[in-house]
């Protein structure tokens, strides 16, 4: 055992003096609700601090829904960016490197890098009307990826340009910190957007399961909670975990049934060329139309019905809230391991009471890249507007073989009717 | 347990091997937060001498520099033999070395992390780096066999399941490593797991994507694969020879020993020598076609007509050289033009790969990634300067030279609702309509 600390120590040794002291957090409270719990002690004033705050995110995410998806996506990068800039300067203390030249602006260099390509990626598939219009949008759209790539190789040779003699370990370990930050943050951020053209739905009910999970499993803990989950975590408990799953379940089930009646959230956002904005109009699809089940015997008996009315998409909403309540824990204590690794309380003071907005969305990580794979592998086939782009880039002895084989086939299945010669 | 005593016992005989290195990093004139960085990394083991006996029986009399030279050209020949030989055998041995390859360089490279943060008694953690190798292997082969294998896909059913639900298997697969990781977690050594995490994962990055890339370029047709690694290593050989004969002004603090002239030569060499290349290799066949699995004979066939790009043709030679060389048109293939924009790609952004794996290994004073080949090091110090390669050959080719396969887009379609499918053949029909690629007569035959 010494030994082991002996070598962990040597490697800590200098990290310990690194890494700076816990900086005191600074009371961003604002002086309004200062003066308001002024009387109150101080554990109470800080669940009070933490009750509110809660509530203003929640209204702020209704706002937001009520805005509709231009805004939720813009929500969206503004959250992408602050989690990278948090984990950035997490990275930045670590390895004391301010003074490291360039590399705050090759980092910021790298997040635009990255996000152009997806940007590109989606925008090219969802707004193919708008781009043919536009002359300089089809070049750009044509060459997206070589673009792309260019633009990183040339941050890549900045970076092999900016190594200086004594820096080299820092600036190669900032290189890994930012693109594994990079990995984490922007493929899940790209992830949701896309989850979000699905349909509102698609975002709005794996999110807020998130939301409930912790929720419900923190109140479980706080009024029952008795064996320790995991040593990671020590506030977490099994009653916590075992509570909130059930309830995330019930949530998820009840907010699924309610969101299923709306157009609004049910169908994939769509750009309209005509009148140059997003639309969410359309027949809504099996999986959000009422269907009738029949009961197995057993729950026949407790609610005395034979069949009950449900929306296909309640079904899956159990998968996903499952997902939220066992495995998204996971990426909670995956973000206490890394804050313990390099003794940090929070990743920073944004939101007073909570921390960071990494705080906030840490149990967030895998729950998106689940839901695009759930829906890529379960629910949708090949994106249609894709599958058209691609047949207007091929070559017209192609396009024109394509075709003929298209039509034969859609005659086939009567899909399409001859066109009778008059 | 064993490897940490042996290393401890081999410490008392490196520092005479130390020497260059040690003076390297007092020159550095180390800052008081790397200064603890000599003790923190163990001083590299003793270089094993893996020259072969016979070798050195050939080379005793010669003195040490040039043993040295011949050692490291003859294993060069020797390289380059066993290169043509894959070639020979054919695109499922060349996919094969390929992944081992990989393996390999992945195995040095996650060493080099085990030495440095000492992260040898880590519970797990060699398994889980393996197993995430084996992951997202998993996940790029799967996209890759559903592709090109479509047809013997179908019709064995567990394989139809198999690649239906890919991504959502290879997800799951991830994910259990990840939750492995996080109960694997042990208190006192939290920094160290998170560290080699983030290391195994950006190796996978660089590693794994690029290999799956070189696969991807050697499907389009072998001379994809063929033309940029020989650039590549043309690039490497030439700047050597010019630097070695005409070197003078320094290129890079990093790697004191390119030069300009090096460079320069290395660039004006590799272009020629690609379009060359190029010249002789777009008469075959079996290096032009794109390879493909026959369900009949069940084996890889590089059979085809081959396409526009490997067809000669007439170019007019411009006014200027045309007084030079005396023609006034030139037969040419039209890849051997793009054969001058990969060789500009591996002459000129190629070697910043290799300046990237220098700086790596003098942030971690290290001398070679492993001892594999005899007076080259490791597979990694000769696949350095590939990196970028195939990653920019696969752009180029999606980009410039192929659009997206036609019978990828038939299956995708076929896929699709009855109301999407009338919505894309009314839209493809104008389209074609308006390009008049389609007459209206012709329609309604």
């Amino acid at each position: 055992e010494t030994d082991i600390d002996d070598r962990y120590g040597d490697l800590d040794s200098r990290a310990d003096s690194d890494v700076p002291e816990i900086p005191p957090s600074s009371d961003r409270t604002p002086e309004i609700l200062q003066k308001a719990l002024s009387g109150l002690s101080s554990r109470w004033k800080n669940w009070w601090i933490r009750g509110i705050l809660t509530l203003t995110m929640i209204s702020l995410f209704f706002l937001t829904i009520y805005m509709g998806s231009f805004m939720l996506m813009l929500l969206v990068l503004g959250i992408q960016v602050k989690c990278f800039h948090e984990i950035i300067t997490i990275g930045y203390r670590v390895y004391h490197s301010y003074e490291l030249p360039w590399f705050r602006t090759l980092s910021w260099y790298f997040l635009l890098c990255v996000n152009y390509f997806f940007y590109g990626e989606t925008v090219a598939d969802y707004f193919a009307t708008f781009v043919q219009r536009e002359e300089q949008l089809q070049f750009l759209i044509r060459y997206h990826r070589f673009i792309s790539f260019a633009l990183y190789l040339a941050g890549f040779c900045m970076f092999v340009l900016s190594l200086v003699k004594k820096h080299y370990r820092l600036q190669f370990y900032m290189f890994a910190w930012t693109h594994v930050t990079l990995l984490i943050t922007v493929t899940q951020s790209h992830l949701v957007i896309q989850n979000l053209f699905e349909g509102m739905i698609w975002f709005l009910v794996p999110i807020s399961s998130v939301i409930c999970n912790d929720i419900t499993a923190y109140l479980f803990g706080f009024f029952f909670g008795r064996t320790p989950l995991i040593k990671l975590s020590p506030k977490k408990t099994w009653e916590g975990f075992i509570g909130g799953f059930f309830s995330t379940v019930v949530f998820g089930f009840i907010a699924a049934y309610v969101l299923s009646k709306y157009q609004y959230f049910v169908c994939p956002v769509e750009y309209r060329s005509d009148v140059n904005s997003f639309v969410t109009e359309c027949e809504p699809a099996d999986l959000f139309q009422l269907h009738s089940y029949s009961l197995p015997s057993f729950l026949k008996v407790v609610l005395r019905r034979e069949t009950v009315s449900l929306y296909p998409f309640q079904i899956h909403s159990i998968a996903l809230s499952t997902f939220a309540s066992l495995i998204g824990p996971f990426g909670g204590f995956f973000a206490s391991g890394f804050k313990r690794a390099f003794k940090i309380k929070d990743f920073a003071d944004t939101i007073p009471g909570h921390g960071g907005i990494m705080d906030r969305f840490d149990c967030q990580y895998l729950m998106a890249t689940f839901v695009h794979v759930y829906i890529t592998s379960f629910i949708r086939g090949p994106n249609p507007s894709k599958v058209l782009q691609q047949l207007l880039v091929l070559q017209p002895e192609q396009q024109l073989s394509i075709y003929r084989t298209l039509k034969t086939h859609l005659t086939e299945k009567g899909i399409l009717q001859p066109v009778l010669n008059v | 347990m064993t490897e940490l005593r042996q290393r401890t016992a081999r410490e008392p005989d490196a520092p005479p091997e130390d020497k260059e290195l040690e003076s390297e990093s007092k020159a550095d004139g180390e800052t008081a937060s790397d200064s603890e960085s000599r003790t923190d990394l163990a001083a590299p083991p003793a270089p094993v001498d893996n020259t072969p006996e016979v070798l050195n029986r050939a080379l005793s009399n010669l003195s040490s520099r040039w043993k040295n030279w011949w050692v490291r050209g003859i294993l060069t020949l020797a390289m380059i033999t066993f290169f043509f030989i894959i070639i020979y055998l054919g695109p499922m041995v060349l996919m094969m070395i390929v992944m081992c390859v990989q393996i390999k360089c992945f195995h040095e490279i996650i060493t080099i992390g085990y030495n440095v943060y000492h992260s040898y008694d880590l519970p797990w953690f060699r398994t889980l780096s393996w197993y995430f190798l084996l992951c997202v292997n998993y996940f790029f082969y799967g996209e890759t066999v559903t592709d090109y294998f479509f047809t013997l896909v179908q019709r064995e059913e567990p394989l139809r399941i198999l690649s239906k639900y890919h991504r959502f298997i290879s997800f799951t697969l991830y994910l259990t490593g990840f939750c492995m990781f996080v109960l694997s977690l042990v208190k006192k050594h939290y920094r160290l797991q998170f560290y080699m995490f983030g290391w195994t994962h950006v190796t996978l990055l660089i590693v794994v994507t690029q290999s799956h890339l070189v696969i991807h370029n050697l499907f389009e047709g072998m001379i994809w694969f063929i033309v940029p690694i020989s650039c590549v290593i043309c690039n490497d050989i030439m700047a050597y020879m010019f630097g070695f004969f005409f070197g003078r002004t320094p290129l890079i603090k990093l790697s004191p020993k390119k030069t300009w002239e090096g460079f320069i030569g290395g660039f004006f060499a590799t272009v020629v020598f690609g379009l060359l290349l190029s010249y002789v290799m777009s008469g075959y066949r079996c290096f032009v076609c794109p390879v493909e699995y026959n369900n009949d004979t069940n084996s890889f066939t590089v059979d085809c007509e081959p396409s526009d790009l490997f067809r000669l043709q007439e170019y007019n030679i411009p006014g200027v050289i045309q007084s030079l060389v005396g023609w006034k048109t030139i037969r040419m293939y039209p890849f051997q033009i793009h054969s001058i924009a990969l060789s500009t790609f591996a002459s000129l952004i190629g070697p910043f790969g290799g300046f990237f794996a220098s700086g790596f290994k003098r942030a971690f004073k290290i001398k070679d990634f492993a001892n594999t080949i005899p007076g080259h090091g490791g597979i990694m110090d000769r696949f350095d300067c590939q990196y970028l390669m195939a990653t920019f050959v696969n752009v180029y080719i999606a980009s410039f030279i192929r659009g997206p396969n036609p019978s990828k887009l038939i299956q995708q379609f076929l896929t699709l609702r009855p109301d999407q499918q009338l919505h894309i053949f009314n839209t493809l029909r104008s389209h074609l309509m308006d390009k008049g690629i389609l007459t209206a007569a012709a329609e309604n035959e």
